[in-house]
C-alpha cells in the first residue's frame, strides 16, 4: 500500500544560521524533499536608494561601502566610475592601478568567505572557514594599512582615491602573493579530493546556461555552467585590458564547480596582483575635481565585474548636488532569481549548500 | 567590447514594423509607447540579428510629470546591449505591461518596482510588496513621500 | 527551460498580511526608548548588600561562559564572526558557542541595522531568552540608527524594542572594541546580586503572581 503524504510548509526564518544574512524562505517540503520555496526579502531594507537623494555624491560614498559589505572597495569603485562617466573625468594612471591592486585583493578576500561558509553549510563545522578567515586578516591589514578601516573602507573618491599609498604597502602585497598562493594550493588539496565534499556537491543544484542567460544571473554562478562572460574582458574598464589574465569555466553548473571556479579565480586575481605591482606609475592620485560635485543633467551606467557578479550604478542626474535617481544593479538579487528551479527536487540539506555556494550577501538584496 | 548599439540604428531597423511606437531617448537608449512594449521587447528578443537574451536590470524614475520604466538588455552572442525606456503618465494607477513572460530575471525586479513606486506590471503572477509589508501605507521613492 | 510564471504552490498571503499587521502594531508602541537596566547601579549604591560568596561564585560562572544567540543582520556581523575567529579569540573568554537556539543563551549581540519589518522577529528571539538575559547593542545602527537613521524603515536604535546593556560604538566596532565591550558587561555580571530573596520570588500559589 503506497503512502500517503501531504506537502508541509516549513518556515526557513530569517534569524537563522545558514541563511547568510536575514533571508527567510517558506519552503513548501514533501517529508525531506523540497517542491517549492518562497524567498521573503526585506528584513534588512534600508532604503538606500532614497537616502542617495538627500546626500550629495561624494557624501554617498559611505554608503555605497554597507551595500555589499564584504566587498566594500568593489562598490565603491562601480559607484565612482558611474560618476566619473557621467562627468567625464580621466582618472591619473596611478590610482588606475592602485584600483586595479585593491579590487582584485578584495576579490581574494570575498571567495576566501564564500568558500569558507560554503564549506561550513556542507558540514565542516568551522574549520576551513577558520582557515580562510585567518587567511583573509592579511588582507584586512593590507586594507587598514591603506585606509585605516577593517571593513567598510570609503577609500575611492570621484577621480581617484582619497589618498596616497603608504611606502610599506607595496612590498607588503609582494610578500602577501607570495604566502596566499601556497594557502590556496594547501586548502585546494584538503578539499578538492574530500570525499564528503565530493558526495555531497558534485551533481547537486544543477543550473543550466540557458536559465542563467534568460535571468541576467552573472559572476563565478554563471561561469561555473560554461556561460563565458566577464566584464574585465568583454567590456574593459579601469586599466585591465593590459594585464594577462585568463578566465576559468567550469562544464556542470553544480555546487562542486562553483567551488572549484572560486579557487581558479583566486588564482587568477594572484597574476594580475603580481603583474600590476610591478608597473605603478608615480603621478597624482586623484584627478581635479572640484570638492561639491555638480555633475551635467544626463544619466550615465556602468558596470564592473564584482566578485560576486555585474555589479552596475544607474545614475539620473539634474545638475544638482544630490543624484535626482540612483540605483544600484542588485548582483545578489538577480542572482537568487533562479533559487527555485535549482532546489526543487533535493533535500533539505542540498537546499543549504545549493544557497550557500550562490554566495549573497543580504545588503544587496535588500538595500 | 560590449557595445551600446547607437539608438538611431536599431529605429531605422525597428520603424516598418511598429510604426510611430518608437523615438529615440539618448544616444544609447530607445523611448517605446507603453502599449506596443511586449512587442516590441519580443521582437527584439527573437530577431536572430538583434537576440537580447541576457536581461541586465529593470529600474524606474519618477519625473513628476510621469514615471518612466528603463530597461537595460544586452546580447550574449552578438555582445551589445541597449536601453528601452516606457513611460505612463497617469499617476493615480500607473501600469505597464510585464516582460516575465520574455525574461525570468524581471520576477524579483518589477516586484520591487511595483513596492516603492506603485507601478503595476500586467501579467505579472505574483505582483505583491518584496522589501516593505503589506499594509505599508505609500510608496516610498515617489518623490511626493513623506515619512 | 521554462519559465516560471505560476504562483507558488502555498500562498502565504495571509502569514503576510499578519505580518504586516504586527509590524505596524510594533511601530506604534515603539516610539520611545526603554530604560536601560540600571538595578545593579542602586544596588552598589545601597551598600548594605554584601555579596556574599554565593553571588560572587554565581557571577563568576554566568560572566565566564556567555552563549551568544546569533542575531547578525548586517555588516558588524562580519566584525563579530572576526572577533570569533582566529586571530581575536573570544573563545578565551569562554564564548565560543554562537548557537542559534535562544533557548540556550543568555547574551544577544546585536550586529546590524535593525528595520521595522525585522523588529517583531528580533522582540520575540529576545522573549524566548530565558532569564538571566543581556543585551549588547553593537554598532552605531544598533545605538541609535546610525548612517541610515533617516529612512523610512530603520529603527532608530535597538532600545526601542528591547533593553540594552552595553553600547559598543564603532561603524563597524574593531573586534577589540567589541571585546572591551564584552569585558565591561563581565563586570557588571560581577557586580549584580545572583541569588534572589526568598520574599521577592513569585508564590505560585497566591493569585495575581502566576503568569
Amino acid at each position: 500500500m503506497p503512502f500517503k503524504t501531504e506537502p508541509f510548509v516549513l518556515n526557513f526564518g530569517p534569524l537563522h544560521p545558514s541563511t547568510h544574512g536575514v533571508f527567510r524562505m517558506r519552503t513548501t517540503l514533501d517529508g525531506e524533499v523540497v517542491l517549492d520555496i518562497e524567498p521573503v526579502f526585506g528584513y534588512l531594507h534600508r532604503g538606500i536608494e532614497k537616502l542617495a537623494e538627500e546626500r550629495t555624491y561624494t557624501g554617498f560614498i559611505p554608503l555605497t561601502d554597507r551595500l555589499d559589505y564584504i566587498n566594500s572597495m568593489s562598490n565603491n569603485l562601480a559607484y565612482c566610475l558611474t560618476v566619473e562617466k557621467l562627468m567625464g573625468i580621466k582618472v591619473p594612471e596611478r590610482a588606475e592601478y592602485i584600483r586595479v591592486i585593491i579590487a582584485e585583493l578584495q576579490r581574494l578576500a570575498n571567495h576566501c568567505i564564500a568558500v569558507g561558509s560554503m564549506l561550513n553549510d556542507a558540514g565542516a563545522y568551522y574549520t576551513p572557514f577558520m582557515h580562510a578567515f585567518r587567511e583573509r586578516e592579511k588582507i584586512l591589514d593590507l586594507f587598514e594599512m591603506v585606509s585605516g578601516q577593517r571593513l567598510t573602507y570609503n577609500y575611492m573618491r570621484i577621480g581617484g582615491v582619497s589618498q596616497d599609498i603608504p611606502p610599506e604597502f607595496l612590498p607588503a602585497v609582494k610578500k602577501l602573493v607570495g604566502i596566499f598562493s601556497h594557502f590556496v594550493d594547501e586548502y585546494d588539496v584538503f578539499l578538492k579530493q574530500n570525499e564528503i565534499l565530493l558526495a555531497r556537491a558534485k551533481g547537486v543544484g544543477i543550473l543550466p546556461v540557458d536559465l542563467i542567460i534568460n535571468c541576467g544571473i552573472s559572476g563565478p554562478v554563471a561561469r561555473a555552467s560554461g556561460l563565458k562572460r566577464d566584464l574585465r574582458r568583454d567590456d574593459p574598464y579601469s586599466v585591465y585590458d593590459r594585464f594577462e589574465f585568463d578566465i576559468p569555466t567550469c562544464e556542470n553548473g553544480d555546487c562542486y564547480d562553483r567551488y572549484r571556479i572560486r579557487i581558479a579565480e583566486m588564482r587568477e586575481s594572484l597574476r594580475i596582483i603580481a603583474q600590476a605591482i610591478k608597473e605603478v606609475p608615480s603621478g597624482p592620485v586623484i584627478a581635479d575635481v572640484p570638492h561639491l560635485i555638480r555633475p551635467p543633467a544626463g544619466e550615465a551606467y556602468a558596470h564592473i565585474e564584482a566578485p560576486k557578479g555585474e555589479l552596475g550604478c544607474y545614475i539620473v542626474s539634474d545638475n544638482s548636488i544630490a543624484p535626482y535617481r540612483l540605483h544600484v544593479r542588485p548582483t545578489s538579487l538577480i542572482n537568487l532569481s533562479a533559487l527555485r528551479q535549482m532546489v526543487r527536487g533535493w533535500k533539505v540539506a542540498d537546499l543549504i549548500l545549493i544557497f550557500g555556494s550562490i554566495d549573497i550577501t543580504m545588503g544587496e538584496v535588500d538595500r | 567590447m560590449i557595445v551600446a548599439l547607437a539608438a538611431k540604428d536599431v529605429i531605422a531597423k525597428l520603424t516598418e514594423k511598429f510604426p510611430g511606437a518608437l523615438e529615440e531617448a539618448g544616444r544609447d537608449a530607445i523611448l517605446v509607447k507603453a502599449d506596443s512594449l511586449l512587442e516590441v521587447m519580443t521582437y527584439l528578443k527573437n530577431t536572430p540579428e538583434f537576440d537580447f537574451d541576457f536581461f541586465n536590470f529593470v529600474t524606474a524614475v519618477d519625473y513628476y510629470h510621469y514615471f518612466e520604466v528603463v530597461y537595460h538588455i544586452s546580447s550574449v552572442r552578438h555582445n551589445h546591449s541597449i536601453f528601452v525606456k516606457t513611460r505612463c503618465y497617469d499617476r493615480e494607477n500607473p501600469s505597464v505591461p510585464s516582460v516575465v513572460s520574455l525574461w525570468q530575471g524581471a520576477d524579483f525586479q518589477e516586484r520591487e518596482i511595483f513596492d516603492l513606486f506603485g507601478i503595476r506590471f500586467e501579467g505579472h503572477p505574483n505582483l505583491k510588496r518584496i522589501f516593505l509589508w503589506e499594509g505599508f501605507q505609500g510608496y516610498p521613492l515617489r518623490k511626493d513621500f513623506n515619512r | 527551460m521554462e519559465i516560471e510564471s505560476h504562483g507558488y504552490i502555498y500562498s502565504g498571503d495571509e502569514i503576510d498580511r499578519h505580518e504586516g499587521e504586527v509590524i505596524e502594531a510594533t511601530k506604534a508602541k515603539s516610539r520611545e526608548a526603554i530604560p536601560d537596566p540600571d538595578a545593579w547601579l542602586e544596588e552598589e549604591v545601597k551598600r548594605n548588600i554584601f555579596l556574599t560568596t554565593l553571588d560572587t561564585a554565581i557571577n563568576w560562572s554566568r560572566r565566564s561562559s556567555l552563549w551568544t544567540v546569533i542575531c547578525f543582520p548586517a555588516c558588524c556581523a562580519f566584525e563579530l564572526i572576526a572577533a570569533e575567529g582566529p586571530r581575536f579569540d573570544i573563545s578565551r573568554f569562554g564564548m565560543e558557542i554562537l548557537r542559534a537556539s535562544p533557548r540556550q543563551a543568555d547574551l544577544m549581540i546585536t550586529a546590524g541595522t535593525l528595520t521595522w519589518k525585522m523588529a517583531p522577529v528580533v522582540r520575540r528571539v529576545y522573549d524566548q531568552m530565558p532569564d538571566p538575559k543581556w543585551v549588547i547593542a553593537m554598532g552605531a545602527c544598533g545605538i541609535s540608527g546610525g548612517i541610515f537613521r533617516s529612512s523610512y524603515n530603520v529603527v532608530p536604535g535597538y532600545n526601542k524594542i528591547i533593553p540594552v546593556d552595553v553600547y559598543v560604538p564603532g561603524c563597524p566596532p574593531r573586534p577589540e572594541a567589541l571585546i572591551h565591550g564584552i569585558r565591561m558587561l563581565q563586570h557588571k555580571i560581577a557586580r549584580s546580586k545572583a541569588v534572589p530573596d526568598l520574599s521577592e520570588l513569585p508564590n505560585p500559589f497566591k493569585k495575581g503572581d502566576r503568569q
